[in-house]
């Protein structure tokens, strides 16, 4: 047993409405430079849809992830060491800008400069990248918002394969969407770090943040190609890839990520995990897809286990850490209700963001009295959304996991209702799903009054482990260049331009 | 003209090795932030993979054809049989033979870099200068296999040779003496040759010394400690 500590996230679908508060201050603290314009460390997606960027699901098209190659052996999809190599020289996986989107932005100082003229002046796009007129903008961070764009390209989302009659959903009636945020999974067996050629992707010992060294990186961006999730990202100006770093200086000091902090549906939580890292290989190569997620969640480790305290402490990690991941309400969820479900583990990278899988409307024939009731709880049958969707996303396709998260999340509201608006406990409904009163409570007390404490549970670095703070005087402290030089300036003797010139393109006034 | 021969071919080699050395290094241990491939396959994807595949596999060719066409001693070539009309043709064959399908690359990348709005904007003039000096030089390597047909008994290849490994053996005035009687096509290949090692650290060409060989042999996972123990 080698133990080792891990930050996770959860996000409660159930209670996303889908703002962009989180991608909105993320952009604004990460990715507001010249070359990564395009890129977002979070995004909210609206489902179905085939998401950002285009049909990043589909690994047919990108090859993202792990597999099980002929000999049992877990293999990169993009193709062995070997293979990897023989494309550097032009990367066959590798999405184009305009998989993405090509950034744009408005020529607003017209609209100061304009002269007299006849007819309101207009601020017309440009691209951030060319610089040129872009007469019509067709694609977009988050083009799909609310359903945006006919049924008929939103239904190649790979999560309706083998929903049944998924064509239906593209009737008005019968149409259902939901919210998925999504940021980089800081995955136990990252993809992408056994992709890098150049080794500069790393995962951090403490905390399991996966980075990329900067300097090492050389952009071979076969990183790009090799995540599932599509959440690694290449700056076209400084020629390296870049990716969520789960705001590592905040998460240091014991605060959550921007994207937490900010959420105003208070959707997120932040946790520690204690995991056995010696199973890592073997949960990964679990021969049947569907076994995934259970074998992800072997992995983990009783932070309660008096063998596993003393296992943890023996690895160099510290007390403040092992309470953190005995409050840790990513523990909670994953393991202990078992309501959140990861995404994605079919790609085999035993992904650490969570996701509490949303309930929706019953249909319209439930509430007329036609109600399918199983037990105490009505037939999750007659949900908006198809359950097989929600297990092609979270589970690999196993219905079983998502409907004990939704049958545990509607007991739970069924249990309070009863107790608040009746006065009684209705412990039969508990009983149906195998939950004891208390676990409700706790639970009552994480999703639905989710308060700042129990959201965020982050051991900041121990103390024994700081920086001498004698060896960082008069350097330059958190940078995204070269220690103080950003490697990007105009008079480099590399001949690179000076950044974040942007020129306006003179629009020239027709009367 | 013979201080210029001199100059050119004796002297400059080392000024050009020199800086390509130092500059390297200086730009390695202070710059590594800038010390990359500058791909620009994100902005633009067919015209790359129609032009850097060929590009690179003609060039890498080329390369090793010079390093031991140049630096392997004759003698060496004599043990193997291999007589100095026999390397030339070699070398003609090979040489041409790579040469073409670099130039076709080649030709491919400038033109994208040239026309294509996203690429244009995005380049630095290092990055235009570089394809234009390897171009120029990709040129003058092509031409020069016509005027070795004009004579193939390799003789003008042994000056060649000698001019080679005089000059890393520290023998320059011998190099430059060694070379002085060849054709100007070839001198101007040696000079350019001379310069690209003079832009070597200032270009993006420095990624080639970061071929990720070691990626062979290692782990697929990399976990750093943050703090030693």
């Amino acid at each position: 047993m080698k133990v080792r500590a891990q930050i996770g996230m959860v996000l409660n679908l159930d209670k996303c409405i889908g703002c962009h508060t989180c991608s909105i201050t993320c952009k604004n603290v990460w990715t507001s430079r010249e070359g990564v314009e395009y890129a977002w460390f979070n995004n909210v997606e609206t489902k179905p849809g085939i998401g950002f960027p285009k049909e990043w699901e589909n690994q047919q098209k990108w090859n993202g992830g792990w597999v099980r190659n002929k000999s049992g052996k877990l293999e990169l999809k993009i193709g062995g060491k070997r293979r990897i190599l023989a494309n550097i020289f032009a990367n066959p996986d590798l999405p184009e800008i305009d998989d993405y989107y090509e950034p744009f932005d408005f020529d607003y100082q017209h609209l100061h400069t304009a002269g007299d003229t006849k007819h309101q002046p207009v601020a017309r796009p440009r691209s951030l990248i060319s610089g040129q007129r872009m007469e019509k903008i067709d694609w977009g961070p988050n083009w799909e918002e609310i359903l945006g764009t006919e049924f008929a390209k939103r239904k190649i989302d790979q999560n309706f394969n083998e929903v049944v009659q998924k064509d239906i959903y593209g009737q008005f009636e019968k149409t259902f969407m939901m919210y998925l945020p999504r940021l980089c999974e800081h995955c136990l067996n990252p993809a992408c770090v056994a992709a890098c050629p150049s080794g500069a992707i790393y995962k951090r010992e403490e905390d399991g943040i996966v980075l990329i060294d900067q300097d090492k990186c050389r952009g071979w961006r076969m990183c790009v190609s090799a995540c599932p999730y599509k959440k690694i990202y290449y700056n076209w100006k400084t020629g390296k890839s870049e990716k969520c770093t789960f705001c590592f200086p905040r998460i240091e000091a014991g605060q959550p990520t921007v994207c937490s902090e900010t959420c105003v549906g208070r959707i997120r939580y932040l946790g520690v995990l204690l995991y056995d890292a010696d199973k890592i290989e073997v949960a990964a190569n679990t021969p049947n897809e569907k076994d995934l997620y259970q074998a992800q969640l072997d992995i983990f480790l009783d932070p309660n286990d008096p063998v596993v305290i003393a296992a943890a402490k023996a690895e160099g990690i510290g007390d403040n850490w092992i309470k953190a991941a005995q409050r840790s309400p990513v523990y909670m969820m994953a393991m202990e209700w078992k309501v959140a479900l990861p995404l994605h583990p079919e790609y085999r990278t035993l992904p650490m963001v969570w996701y509490v899988p949303p309930l929706s409307p019953i249909q319209s024939a439930v509430q007329a009295g036609h109600v399918g009731m199983n037990g105490e709880i009505p037939d999750l049958k007659s949900l908006r959304i198809p359950l097989r969707y929600l297990a092609n996303m979270l589970t690999a396709g196993d219905e079983a996991p998502v409907v004990r998260a939704l049958e545990r999340m509607i007991a739970m509201r069924a249990f309070k209702r009863s107790q608040q608006v009746d006065g009684v406990e209705d412990a039969e409904v508990l009983q149906q799903v195998g939950l004891t009163p208390v676990q409700v409570e706790e639970m009552y007390r994480y999703m639905a009054l989710a308060n700042y404490e129990d959201r965020f549970v982050i051991p900041t670095s121990h103390r024994a482990y700081a920086e001498n703070a004698y060896d960082l005087k008069s350097s330059c402290g958190f940078s995204f260049g070269n220690g103080c030089g950003d490697g990007n300036n105009g008079v480099n003797l590399f001949g690179t331009k000076a950044k974040g010139v942007r020129q306006v393109i003179p629009v020239e006034i027709q009367e | 003209m013979a201080h210029l021969n001199l100059f050119a071919f004796g002297i400059y080699p080392y000024i050009a090795i020199a800086i390509m050395v130092i500059g390297s290094w200086i730009r390695y241990d202070r710059e590594q932030y800038t010390w990359k491939t500058s791909s620009s396959q994100l902005l633009e994807k067919k015209q790359l993979r129609l032009g850097s595949i060929p590009f690179h596999i003609g060039i890498l060719g080329i390369f090793l054809g010079h390093f031991f066409g140049l630096l392997m001693p004759k003698e060496i070539w004599h043990l193997f049989g291999i007589t100095p009309e026999m390397k030339q043709l070699i070398a003609v064959g090979a040489g041409g033979l790579f040469g073409l399908i670099c130039f076709f690359g080649l030709t491919v990348l400038i033109k994208r870099r040239l026309t294509n709005p996203r690429i244009r904007a995005t380049s630095n003039t290092m990055d235009i200068v570089i394809l234009f000096l390897l171009y120029a030089q990709l040129i003058l390597g092509l031409l020069s296999i016509t005027v070795s047909l004009g004579h193939m008994d390799g003789a003008e290849m042994l000056k060649l040779m000698a001019w080679a490994q005089n000059t890393v053996t520290f023998n320059s005035v011998a190099a430059a003496e060694a070379i002085s009687g060849v054709h100007w096509i070839f001198k101007m290949h040696v000079f350019l040759g001379m310069t690209l090692f003079v832009v070597f650290p200032f270009s993006r060409l420095v990624h080639m010394l970061s071929v990720p060989v070691q990626y062979i042999r290692r782990q697929h996972q990399i976990v750093r400690q943050r703090f030693v123990r």
